[in-house]
C-alpha cells in the first residue's frame, strides 16, 4: 500500500518579523498533490508573507520547509522555482516592457544563452492550448489586461514545470466570468496532480474551490478545515476574530440636488491613449453613486479630471452648475470637492513628512492654518491635528514622526480625518478600503455613508463588487473609458450582469440575456430612461431626446 | 566632396571616445543603475591608459589598465548605490570629483610627455568606398573595437539571454528576483563593466587620440555621454550616430579654429555644450512630457528584496 | 549559530547619531586621504598638520577660511534650495560666473560713483543673470522635462567661455600685461574688508541668507511647498501646488544667490573680473549642502570646515608642493563618506545570533 504520499509541500514552524512585529508566527501549511488549499485570512494576516518565504523571497527567522518528505533550505527564489514552486504574485511580477514570451523566459538557465524564439512561442502556444489560457505571446505585457497579464503569470509556473502554484488574491482583479474560467483552470491542474495554494479573503469563492481551508489571523495559524462542511460565517467569525453581519447599508432616504457632473468629459491617459472617452454623470448631494470596472478602464484618469488633477481634451466638469474648465486642483479643492485617491503613500500622504505637515497638505494655505500672505501657523496646525488624531483614532506613536512607520489603515484614517474634517460637498474616494482589514474597511466604509447622510455627494470606485452593491444608492459600470449603463437599483442587477457590463457587453445585450435565461425582468425604474442609458453619453442624449424627455440635465 | 572627407573622418575619431563613454552608460542604465561619473571615469581611465602604455610602452595594455580602473572606480558607486542605497546623482558627482581630482593629482609627472600610441590601420578593400570608405575604415583599430562593441551590445541586448535579464533589472528588479536571479548581483556586474568601457574611453583620448596626458582632457566629454544615452533612447546603435554627431561638432569647431577666423576662441569652445542643451531639448520635446519610451523604469531607484514600501 | 546582519528602516533619527555620522564621514575620508598621500610619499600626519595651521593656526588662516566660507555658503544655500525640490541645480558654478560677468557689466557700463548704489546695481545685476541662468534649465526641465542636471552642467561650460570672452576680448584691461583680467573696479565697486583682513561684506550676506532660508523651509508656505514636492511630486499635485511655477521660481532662486555670491566673490575680493576667478565654489558647494543635510544653518558651519580644508589646500600647495587638485580627491573622498554613512541614519544595522526559533513549549 501506498503508505502516506508525502505532501508536495510542508512548511512546519515558519516565523518571520519586520521591524520587530511577527509576520508569520509559527505556522505549519501543508499542500498535498491534487489539492487546493486555501490560505485565508484577512490584509495583513500574513498570508503573503508565509508565501514569500515560500517561493524564496524572504528568509524566514524560524521553520523549515519540506518538498515531498525532503527537507530545503530557499536561499533564493531560484531554489523554490528548482523545487517546483510557482507562484502567481497579487502584483503579478511581469516586466511590462517586455513581450509575454520574454516574460515567460525571465530567469531560466535551461535555455542556450542566444534564445531560441520559435521554440518558446510554439511552447508557450502549446501549454496554453492544454489549459485554455488564450494569450499572444508576441504582445508587449503593459498592452495587455489585468486578466491576461494574470493568465501570463499563470502560464508562467506552467511553462517552469511547476508542482505546487500558489495563487495570491487571484480574483480580486477579475471580473465574475474571469473568475469562473481561472476556477476551472484550477480545477484542470488539480486534476493533473499539482498542489494548489489558493490565497483569497472572499469566503463564496473559497467555499467553491476549496478542498481545505487554513486560516491566518494576526499571524498566527488559527486552523485548518475540509471545505465541506465549514460555513461562511464560522470562516468569517474565525478570520476577524468575532461575529461579523454580511448587511448592506440602508439606502439614502432622500437624494439632494446635483453638485457635481461631468458632461461628454474625453480625457488622456498616461500613455497619451485616449482613456475617458465621453463620459456624461451627475452626482448628487445625500447619494453613493458608486462606479464599478475592471482597473485600468479609465476610472483613475475620470476621477484625476473630476479633482482638476489632469486636463480634459473635451467635455467639462461642473461644479453647482459651473463650469470648471481644467481649473486646478485647488479650485476643486475651495468648491468643496475632496479626494481620497486610491495610492495613499504614492499620491494622499507624503510618506516621509510627519502626521502634522501631511494633516495641512491640502489646507496649508487657508485660514487659521495661514498666518498672514507668507507663514504656516504650525502651533494651529499642531492641535487641528491632535484633535482629528483623537477623533478619527489614528494609532500613532507621535505627531512628529514620519508617516512612513503608520500601518495601512492608519494611514487611510489619517487621510479621511484631513479629507472629511471640513465637511466637503463631494468626496470622490477610490478604492477606499483596498488592502485594509476587516475593522478598517467597516469603519471607513461607516464614514462615507455618515458622509452622505450629513449631505455629501459621494462617488464611490472600487472593484469590490460586494462593496459597490452593499454601499451604492446608484451604480453605474464602465469598459474601456464609456459609461455602459447606471442604474437607479443596484442591487436588481446581479453580479454575473455586472460582470457583463464590464467585460464590454451592451446593456441591450445583457437585458436580453435575462429574458432568454427567464430571469425576472428588470424592475421598473431600470427601464425608465430617466435613470439607465446605454453607450457613451452622446448616445444617451439621443436615448434621452428618443424618450422625449427634456432640461439641462437629462440624465439620472 | 575632397573638402568633406577629412572633416568627417576626424568627427568619427573625435567622436569615438564619446561613444565608448555612451555605450558604457547605456549598459550601467540599463541595468536601472545612474551613474553620472563619467567625467572621472574617463579622466582616470585617461591617465591610467597613459601611464601604463608610457611606463610599459605597450599601447594595449594602457587600454586593458584603464579599463581595469574604470571598473574599479565604479565598483565604489556600485557599492554605495547598491548596497548602500545612496542617492545615485550625489554619488555620481563624487566620483566625478573624486577621478577628476585623482587623475589631476597623479598626472602631474607626465605633463607634456608624448607617446607612440595606437597609430592607423586601414582596412583594405572597404577603404576604397568613396567617402565612406575613408571616413570609417581608415582610422584605428579601437574605433574599429567601438563599431563592434556597439553592434555586440544591441545583439546582446536583444538576443541573448543575459540581455534579457539585463533589460528586465533595470525596468523590474523585483521581478527578476523573483524569478530566481540575483538583481543585486545583476547590477554590480553591469555597473562595473560600465565603468570599464567609459575609462576606455578616456584612454581613446590619451592614447589613441591626442597620444599625451593633459590636466582635464577629457573637458566635459563624460557629461556630453550622460546626454548621449537619453539622446539615443537607451540604444547602442543610436549611440553611434550621436556620438559622431558631437565628435563632428568638436572636429568642426576645431578645424574653424585653425583656418584663422576672427570668431573668438571662447565662442567655438562654447559650441559643443550649446549643442548639447539643444539636442536634449529636441529629443525631449518631441517625446513628450514623462514619457520616456526605452528609458529604464527603475533608474536610480535604490532597490532592495526585503524592503516593503 | 553564525551571526546574521539584520537592517530595517528607522522609523526615527536620533540627535547624536545626525551628528556623530558626517562627523564620522569627514574623518573617514582624512583617513583614506591619509593612505593615498602616503603611497604617494607625502607624509599625511605632515600634510594635515600644514593643512591644519594654513587654515585655522592664526588669525590669518582663520580669516582666509572665513573668506572661502562666504562663497561656499552663499553657493550651498542655493545648491540646498534646488535639492529639496529634488531638481538637481549642478550649475551653482556657472551662475557664480554670470553674475560676475552681469555685475562687471554693471560697473563697466552702469557705474555711479556711490557705494550703496553700486552695491545694489551690482547685486541686482548678479542676481538677475545668475537666476536667468537657472530659471533657464528649470524652466526646460518644468515644461519638457529636460535633464536639469545637463542642462546646468552644460551651462557651466557655457558661462565659463562666456567670461573669457570677455575677459580675453572686448573688456581686457590693456594694462594686464596679457594677463585675462579685467581693470580694476573703482572704489565705490568693491565690498568693504573688515578686520584688517580680506574678510568682506560678502560674510553678513552668507549669514543673513542662512537664517532666512531656514526661516524659509520651517515656516512659510513656500518652504513647505518646495519641501512636498521634493518628497513626493505626486502627493504636491495632489495638493495644488504648481509644479513649473515653482521649478522655475526655485531655480532662479537658487541661481540669484549663486550669482550673488559671484559678484559677491569678485567685488570683494579680486575687484576686477578675471578668468577662472572660482575654484569650482559651485561644485564644492554640493559637497557642503549634502554634507549638511540641506540644513541651512548647519551648512553655515559645514562651509567654514570645507573652506578651512581649501585654505589647508593652499597651504599644501606652497609648503609640500602637492597640487590644487588633491583638496579635490578629498572632497570627492568625504562625499564619498559621507553618502555611505548616510547608511545608518536610513537603517539600523544589528546584528543577531541566528538560533531557529523553539517554539516548543509544554502546555
Amino acid at each position: 500500500m501506498a503508505a502516506e504520499i508525502p505532501p508536495l509541500v510542508f512548511m512546519r514552524g515558519i516565523t518571520k518579523r519586520f521591524l520587530g512585529v511577527k509576520a508569520n508566527d509559527a505556522i505549519d501549511f501543508d499542500v498535498r498533490p491534487g489539492e487546493v488549499h486555501t490560505l485565508l485570512g484577512e490584509n495583513g494576516a500574513g498570508k503573503s508573507t508565509l508565501m514569500n518565504v515560500l517561493c524564496g523571497l524572504y528568509k524566514p527567522d524560524g521553520g523549515e520547509i519540506e518538498i515531498e518528505g525532503e527537507l530545503r533550505r530557499f536561499r533564493t527564489p531560484r531554489d523554490a522555482i528548482a523545487a517546483g514552486i510557482g507562484m502567481v504574485h497579487q502584483h503579478f511580477m511581469l516586466v511590462p516592457a517586455q513581450t509575454v514570451w520574454e516574460n515567460m523566459v525571465l530567469g531560466l538557465d535551461a535555455l542556450p544563452q542566444v534564445l531560441p524564439r520559435k521554440d518558446i512561442v510554439r511552447r508557450i502556444e502549446e501549454i496554453s492550448e492544454r489549459y485554455a489560457l488564450r494569450v499572444d505571446p508576441l504582445a508587449p505585457v503593459w498592452q495587455l489586461s489585468i486578466g491576461e497579464q494574470q493568465r501570463v503569470a499563470i502560464l508562467k509556473a506552467l511553462y517552469r514545470q511547476a508542482r505546487i502554484l500558489v495563487l495570491d488574491e487571484p480574483t480580486a482583479v477579475l471580473i465574475p466570468q474571469e473568475i469562473q474560467s481561472l476556477f476551472a483552470t484550477i480545477r484542470q491542474m488539480r486534476g493533473e496532480g499539482h498542489g494548489i495554494v489558493f490565497i483569497s479573503h472572499k469566503l463564496d469563492e473559497v467555499l467553491a474551490v476549496s478542498d481545505r481551508i487554513s486560516i491566518l489571523r494576526k499571524g498566527k495559524k488559527i486552523g485548518t478545515f475540509a471545505a465541506v462542511g465549514v460555513t461562511k460565517e464560522k470562516l468569517a467569525e474565525m478570520m476577524v476574530g468575532r461575529q461579523v453581519f454580511f448587511n448592506g447599508a440602508p439606502p439614502t432616504t432622500e437624494r439632494g440636488p446635483v453638485f457635481l457632473a461631468v458632461r461628454d468629459l474625453v480625457v488622456r491617459g498616461e500613455r497619451g491613449n485616449i482613456a475617458v472617452q465621453g463620459v456624461s454623470l451627475e452626482l448628487r448631494q445625500k447619494e453613493i453613486f458608486g462606479l464599478a470596472g475592471v482597473a485600468g478602464n479609465g476610472q483613475l484618469e475620470l476621477c484625476e479630471a473630476m479633482v482638476g488633477l489632469r486636463g480634459s481634451e473635451s467635455g467639462d466638469v461642473l461644479v453647482q452648475g459651473r463650469e470648471m474648465g481644467n481649473a486646478s486642483p485647488r479650485a476643486f479643492l475651495d468648491r468643496g470637492v475632496a479626494y481620497i485617491p486610491e495610492d495613499r503613500k504614492g499620491t494622499g500622504l507624503v510618506p516621509s513628512m510627519n502626521i502634522r505637515e501631511n494633516v495641512v497638505l491640502r489646507k496649508y494655505w487657508k485660514k487659521p492654518f495661514a498666518r498672514g500672505r507668507w507663514f504656516i501657523d504650525w502651533e494651529v496646525a499642531a492641535g487641528h491635528t491632535g484633535r482629528l488624531v483623537e477623533r478619527f483614532g489614528v494609532i500613532t506613536p507621535g505627531l512628529g514622526i514620519p508617516i512612513r512607520a503608520l500601518s495601512g489603515g492608519n494611514l487611510q484614517k489619517l487621510m479621511l480625518a484631513r479629507e472629511l474634517s471640513d465637511n466637503p460637498k463631494a468626496i470622490i474616494a477610490v478604492q477606499p478600503t483596498w488592502g485594509l482589514d476587516v475593522g478598517a474597511t467597516e469603519y471607513v466604509r461607516e464614514r462615507l455613508l455618515e458622509q452622505r447622510d450629513r449631505g455629501a455627494a459621494v462617488f464611490l470606485v472600487s472593484e469590490d463588487l460586494e462593496e459597490l452593491l452593499a454601499l451604492s444608492d446608484r451604480l453605474a459600470v464602465i469598459h474601456q473609458g464609456r459609461i455602459m449603463g447606471i442604474t437607479k437599483n443596484p442591487r436588481a442587477l446581479s453580479e454575473e450582469d455586472l460582470g457583463l457590463l464590464m467585460a464590454g457587453t451592451s446593456l441591450e445585450d445583457v437585458l436580453r440575456g435575462r429574458e432568454e435565461r427567464g430571469d425576472a425582468p428588470l424592475p421598473g425604474p431600470l427601464r425608465d430612461p430617466g435613470t439607465f442609458f446605454a453607450g457613451d453619453g452622446a448616445a444617451q442624449k439621443k436615448a434621452f431626446r428618443a424618450e422625449g424627455g427634456e432640461g439641462r440635465t437629462p440624465w439620472a | 566632396m575632397e573638402m568633406l572627407v577629412p572633416i568627417l573622418a576626424a568627427a568619427v575619431r573625435s567622436g569615438t571616445p564619446i561613444l565608448y563613454a555612451t555605450l558604457g552608460e547605456i549598459l550601467t542604465e540599463r541595468s536601472g543603475i545612474l551613474n553620472l561619473g563619467l567625467e572621472g571615469l574617463m579622466l582616470v581611465g585617461a591617465f591610467t591608459g597613459f601611464s601604463v602604455a608610457s611606463g610599459t610602452g605597450n599601447a594595449w595594455l594602457g587600454i586593458a589598465a584603464a579599463f581595469l580602473s574604470g571598473c574599479l572606480l565604479a565598483l565604489v558607486h556600485a557599492f554605495l548605490c547598491i548596497t548602500g542605497r545612496a542617492n545615485q546623482v550625489v554619488s555620481g558627482l563624487a566620483l566625478t570629483m573624486f577621478g577628476t581630482g585623482l587623475s589631476s593629482l597623479l598626472g602631474r609627472g607626465f605633463i607634456g610627455e608624448t607617446i607612440l600610441g595606437i597609430g592607423g590601420m586601414t582596412i583594405p578593400l572597404l577603404s576604397e568606398i568613396p567617402v565612406l570608405g575613408p571616413t570609417f575604415f581608415d582610422q584605428d583599430p579601437l574605433v574599429y573595437l567601438s563599431y563592434g562593441l556597439a553592434v555586440f551590445l544591441t545583439w546582446f541586448l536583444w538576443s541573448t539571454r543575459a540581455g534579457l535579464a539585463l533589460r528586465a533589472v533595470g525596468d523590474a528588479p523585483r521581478v527578476v528576483d523573483a524569478m530566481g536571479l540575483s538583481s543585486t548581483r545583476l547590477r554590480y556586474l553591469y555597473t562595473v563593466i560600465g565603468g570599464g568601457i567609459v575609462a576606455v574611453g578616456g584612454a581613446y583620448m590619451s592614447v589613441v587620440y591626442t597620444k599625451m596626458w593633459g590636466d582635464l582632457m577629457t573637458a566635459g566629454r563624460g557629461w556630453i555621454a550622460v546626454a548621449l544615452v537619453i539622446f539615443a533612447i537607451w540604444h547602442p546603435l543610436r549611440a553611434v550616430g550621436g556620438a559622431y554627431l558631437f565628435g563632428g561638432v568638436g572636429a568642426l569647431q576645431l578645424r574653424i579654429q585653425a583656418a584663422g577666423t576672427s570668431i573668438p576662441a571662447p565662442l567655438l569652445l562654447m559650441l559643443p555644450y550649446v549643442f548639447t542643451i539643444f539636442v536634449l531639448f529636441v529629443i525631449s520635446v518631441r517625446k513628450g512630457k514623462g514619457i520616456l519610451l526605452g528609458a529604464p523604469a527603475s533608474l536610480g531607484q535604490p532597490y532592495h528584496r526585503e524592503e516593503r514600501d | 549559530m553564525g551571526l546574521r546582519v539584520v537592517t530595517e528602516k528607522r522609523v526615527r533619527v536620533p540627535v547624536w547619531l545626525e551628528v556623530l555620522v558626517p562627523v564620522g564621514a569627514v574623518m573617514g575620508a582624512l583617513i583614506a586621504g591619509a593612505v593615498l598621500l602616503a603611497l604617494l610619499g607625502v607624509s599625511p600626519l605632515a600634510a594635515y598638520a600644514a593643512m591644519l595651521r594654513g587654515s585655522l593656526g592664526d588669525w590669518y588662516g582663520i580669516s582666509e577660511t572665513l573668506v572661502k566660507a562666504v562663497p561656499l555658503t552663499l553657493a550651498g544655500l542655493a545648491v540646498a534650495l534646488s535639492f529639496r525640490m529634488q531638481v538637481w541645480n549642478i550649475g551653482a558654478e556657472g551662475q557664480l560666473y554670470m553674475g560676475a560677468l552681469a555685475a562687471a557689466a554693471a560697473v563697466r557700463f552702469a557705474f555711479v560713483d556711490n557705494s550703496l548704489v553700486m552695491f545694489c546695481l551690482m547685486a541686482g545685476a548678479a542676481a538677475l543673470a545668475g537666476g536667468t541662468w537657472g530659471a533657464f534649465a528649470g524652466y526646460l526641465k518644468a515644461r519638457w522635462n529636460v535633464n536639469e542636471i545637463i542642462t546646468t552642467l552644460m551651462l557651466n561650460y557655457i558661462a565659463i567661455h562666456a567670461v573669457d570672452y570677455f575677459v580675453y576680448g572686448p573688456w581686457k584691461d590693456p594694462a594686464s600685461l596679457g594677463f585675462p583680467m579685467t581693470a580694476s573696479f573703482p572704489a565705490a565697486a568693491r565690498l568693504p574688508q573688515f578686520f584688517d583682513s580680506r574678510v568682506h561684506l560678502g560674510i553678513f550676506f552668507a549669514v543673513v541668507f542662512a537664517v532666512l532660508f531656514h526661516i524659509v523651509f520651517r515656516w512659510t508656505k513656500w518652504g513647505f511647498e518646495v519641501r512636498v514636492i521634493g518628497a513626493n511630486p505626486k502627493a504636491a499635485q495632489y495638493a495644488g501646488i504648481n509644479f513649473l511655477r515653482n521649478a522655475v521660481l526655485v531655480m532662479f532662486v537658487s541661481g540669484a544667490v549663486a550669482g550673488f555670491s559671484g559678484m559677491c566673490e569678485m567685488a570683494g575680493l579680486q575687484g576686477r573680473l578675471q578668468h577662472g576667478f572660482s575654484p569650482g565654489y559651485g561644485y564644492t558647494a554640493i559637497i557642503v549642502a549634502w554634507l549638511a543635510r540641506l540644513n541651512p544653518l548647519a551648512l553655515m558651519g559645514v562651509a567654514f570646515l570645507l573652506g578651512a580644508l581649501l585654505v589647508g589646500g593652499d597651504t599644501l600647495q606652497v609648503v609640500m608642493r602637492l597640487p590644487l587638485s588633491s583638496i579635490q580627491v578629498l572632497q570627492g573622498l568625504i562625499l564619498f563618506a559621507v553618502l555611505g554613512a548616510e547608511y545608518f541614519l536610513t537603517y539600523r544595522v544589528r546584528f543577531i545570533r541566528s538560533v531557529p526559533d523553539s517554539p516548543k513549549e509544554v502546555d
